[in-house]
């Protein structure tokens, strides 16, 4: 599968602390976004006001210097991080929008990234009349951290338990065994398909299909093996494997997976993580599975489909009692949206299977593609909303 | 590279209208027209015509076609400017050094079965009259789109008429299998001359290629500004080649994604970021020399002074990317979004800092933003000329629009494209929302000498 090559957008180091900058159930159509400038330069930070009302504030911050800087809007004790701008190049722009309650702030500016922040000046936010939620949460998103990791944990591990009786059936010749627990096997991996990519090499050499290699590289991995068990779809001359790339295969598909294994059991998620994550299965699905591009041999797509909508649906779940006070229509849009889905999901099972992806007709992949794109609008929006 | 615009000034001329009592047979002979306009010393030849005289006169040589610059002045009162003219008959073919227009029409020609070497240098000889002609502003043909035989179809097909030459530029190229076909089928004794590195292009990880969007024996490059004129060019190079030649595929273009000359503005592409700004301009003779044109030691003779040409057919899955925040797309181009300006400072011509870095160290510019993956600095010193355009093609059964880049680029070898591609392609951000769908590449011939045809020095 094509490997997602950024890391995962982190938030900032203190990211946890800049809830209280979140988007708020904003009903007052007349409340506009303020706009202020800032002009970072190499020792002064000059914000175009002192003062603005509270609610939508945005800071244009240009960086007239020579050096990379960053701006910081803190909270009255001078540390707390209330919102942030960093990495802006020289001559660059960015803006900051953030939702601010009434009192008294602090900004300043770090040309060259060093040091305490200079020419620090108080900011005051006046109470407008409108609403500003202001809630504390990170608790919540600790919670949220742990569950997830431990979710991944989990889901390696059975991938790994997995893997191993799927290499003993492929390498005992059990091509049916091997073929009954190809999908249902890939499910684990495909639910925390975005942390996988994280690492590097590993998604390439468990993951990869065809078409994405290079000439002269090695396959492994997966669809490799997925080639040489479902001959009848290959191309015209395909020659099934030796035992030797069998076992080669087989080798290396379990010993990656250790070590995806061992590379999980020590991770941490911030919020933006988690968000972007679930952003991130859900892009996988839009880009491939619902195109039926990933399983080109099995035609497996749908276990995957649903793989990927359950680690969405696990990330999401353990942000949403967060969500849910800082925008409750957008929760219950979400709920909504991927209801929809799981009952498309469900019209194509099948037992214990699911119908492959070549039987569907037309009209049912083009709902499929209609309801990815339903629910990614307002998933989308997760990050932003949740972390600013 | 002498692209300079000049205003046509030339009236419709007449020529001596051929005896119109009798089918002529065809000669070598064409009527020379007074006035600034390219002549051939031919005209189209009588097959050439063949799908374009009725029960009438085969006419020859470029006699009384109407001139389009001087229709549309005389027809219109609102058409005030002829617009940008680039004469056909250059040192260099024109379309790849002109500054770039903002439509294209490309299609790429497969010879029919049965077309002898013969034939393939008429069609060539009948494509450059053609073309001079409609670079000129002018309608194909003698008697062009409606100054004919009643009883006969039109020689021009007429959408281009009351309508200025709008810097139209006609570029041919001839493709590997041409020369030899996939089962080493040598068609009109042309193996010997193909240079070496006219191969078709290796897979590159992640190419998702359609077999009848790719390759092809011949090209044709259509760029002007007005689209209708691009069309008309197109539409009637294939006409004329009915029974010789038949598309293979075709693309249209719609805004173009690159600048060629450091007097245009930098335009966007379908992802809404600049595209062109770091390219080889026409104020660069220099590099253009280096990079761009095949030089007399670098294969057979007959291309030097020429060039190479790529199309890829890039599909963009504009669905996600809109759906990705503003940061990430920011951080996989590796420039801001509104100036273009590199990540690591500056305006939209300020070159890149790959070293500059921001908090823990990280470059401001991501390891793998496309920026960082294209540039020369990275790539050895390559630099390659892009000449791509946006295209929207309706969309597809999923509700998604099949829109994207159909990026063309030239350069004085493919090596050039196959290095930085496959860079591209095994470590670009970009490569999440992108899929390239269509591919084939072309050995661009000189330019023809006026008298001669396109292409002429390979058959010689």
């Amino acid at each position: 599968m094509r490997a997602r090559l950024l890391p995962l957008v982190a938030a900032s180091a203190v990211g946890l602390l800049a809830l209280t900058g979140c988007v708020a159930n904003a009903t007052d159509a007349d409340s506009a976004n303020a706009a202020l400038t800032v002009d970072s330069s190499a020792d002064a930070c000059t914000v175009s006001a002192a003062e603005a009302p509270s609610g939508n504030l945005s800071f244009a911050v240009t960086n007239s210097g020579d050096q990379v800087t960053e701006f910081y809007l803190l909270a009255e004790d001078g540390l707390r991080i209330v919102g942030e701008v960093e990495n802006i190049g020289p001559g660059l722009s960015r803006d900051l929008v953030v939702q601010l309650a009434p009192g008294n702030y602090l900004t300043t500016c770090k040309p060259g990234m060093v040091g305490d922040g200079i020419d620090k000046t108080a900011f005051t936010v006046t109470d407008s009349g409108d609403e500003v939620v202001d809630a504390d949460l990170d608790a919540q998103v600790e919670v949220a951290n742990t569950n997830y990791a431990a979710y991944v944990r989990d889901q390696v591990a059975q991938l790994l338990t997995g893997t191993q009786a799927f290499a003993d059936a492929y390498l005992a010749g059990d091509d049916d065994t091997a073929r009954a627990l190809y999908a249902p096997t890939r499910a684990h991996w495909e639910r925390v398909e975005t942390v996988a990519e994280s690492f590097g090499d590993l998604d390439p050499q468990l993951d990869l299909r065809e078409a994405d290699l290079e000439e002269g590289q090695d396959w492994t991995g997966w669809h490799a093996i997925e080639k040489d068990l479902w001959p009848a779809e290959a191309e015209a001359g395909f020659a099934a494997y030796t035992p030797e790339q069998r076992q080669n295969l087989a080798d290396l598909l379990v010993t990656d997976t250790e070590t995806l294994n061992d590379k999980v059991q020590d991770l941490d998620f911030t919020l933006s993580q988690q968000t972007n994550g679930a952003i991130g299965l859900l892009d996988e699905v839009a880009t491939g599975k619902v195109t039926g591009e990933e399983e080109f041999w099995s035609h497996t797509d749908l276990w995957d489909f649903q793989a990927n909508i359950d680690g969405a649906k696990v990330l999401y779940a353990g942000v949403r009692d967060i969500l849910i006070e800082e925008d409750a229509d957008l929760a219950t849009e979400l709920d909504t949206e991927f209801a929809a889905l799981q009952e498309l999901l469900d019209a194509q099972r099948v037992g214990e299977d699911f119908t492959l992806y070549t039987d569907l007709t037309p009209a049912e992949v083009k709902a499929f593609a209609d309801q990815v794109n339903a629910l990614g609008e307002p998933l989308n929006q997760l990050t932003a909303t949740l972390v600013l | 590279m002498n692209d300079s615009p000049a205003p046509d000034s030339t009236g419709a001329t007449a020529g001596t209208p051929p005896d119109g009592s009798a089918l002529e047979s065809t000669t070598r002979e064409g009527t020379a027209r007074e006035g600034t306009a390219p002549t051939a010393a031919r005209g189209l030849s009588r097959r050439g015509l063949f799908g374009l005289a009725g029960a009438g006169v085969a006419g020859l040589g470029l006699g009384i076609a109407g001139d389009r610059a001087a229709l549309a002045v005389a027809a219109s009162s609102a058409q005030t400017s002829a617009g940008a003219v680039y004469p056909f008959f250059q040192k260099h073919q024109a379309g790849i050094v002109t500054p770039a227009q903002d439509r294209l029409h490309f299609a790429a020609f497969d010879v029919t079965d049965g077309t002898s070497r013969a034939d393939l240098i008429e069609l060539l000889q009948d494509w450059t009259v053609a073309a001079a002609a409609m670079t000129a502003g002018q309608d194909v043909g003698d008697y062009g789109s409606v100054s004919g035989p009643y009883d006969a179809p039109p020689e021009d097909t007429g959408e281009a008429l009351g309508l200025p030459p709008a810097g139209l530029t006609i570029t041919f190229g001839f493709g590997p299998s041409l020369f030899q076909t996939a089962e080493g089928v040598d068609r009109f004794g042309l193996a010997a001359r193909r240079p070496a590195d006219l191969v078709d292009l290796p897979h590159f990880p992640g190419d998702m290629l359609e077999e009848t969007r790719s390759g092809g024996d011949l090209c044709i490059q259509a760029c002007a500004d007005d689209p209708q004129v691009a069309v008309h060019a197109i539409r009637n190079l294939s006409r004329i080649a009915f029974g010789r030649a038949a598309i293979r595929w075709s693309q249209l273009g719609f805004g173009r994604t690159s600048s060629t000359s450091t007097s245009q503005v930098t335009p966007r592409n379908l992802f809404g970021f600049k595209d062109g700004t770091a390219n080889i301009k026409a104020e660069e003779p220099a590099a253009a020399t280096e990079h761009l044109w095949v030089g007399s030691s670098d294969g057979p003779a007959w291309l030097a002074g020429g060039s190479y040409l790529v199309a890829r057919r890039i599909r963009m899955t504009i669905e996600t990317w809109d759906r990705t925040s503003l940061r990430e797309q920011e951080t996989v181009i590796g420039r801001n979004k509104g100036e273009g300006a590199p990540l690591s400072g500056g305006t939209e011509f300020t070159e890149p800092d790959f070293e500059l870095a921001g908090r823990a160290d990280q470059p401001l510019i991501d390891t793998a933003a496309h920026v960082r993956l294209a540039h020369p600095t990275q790539n050895d010193g390559i630099r390659i000329l892009r000449r791509g355009y946006n295209f929207v093609d309706g969309n597809d059964s999923l509700g998604r629009l099949d829109a994207g880049l159909f990026f063309i680029s030239f350069q004085r070898s493919p090596e050039s494209f196959t290095a930085v591609q496959l860079n591209l392609a095994r470590h670009d951000a970009l490569n999440e929302y992108i899929r390239h769908v269509g591919s084939a590449l072309f050995a661009v011939p000189p330019g023809a000498a006026k008298g001669s045809y396109v292409g002429a020095p390979l058959f010689a």
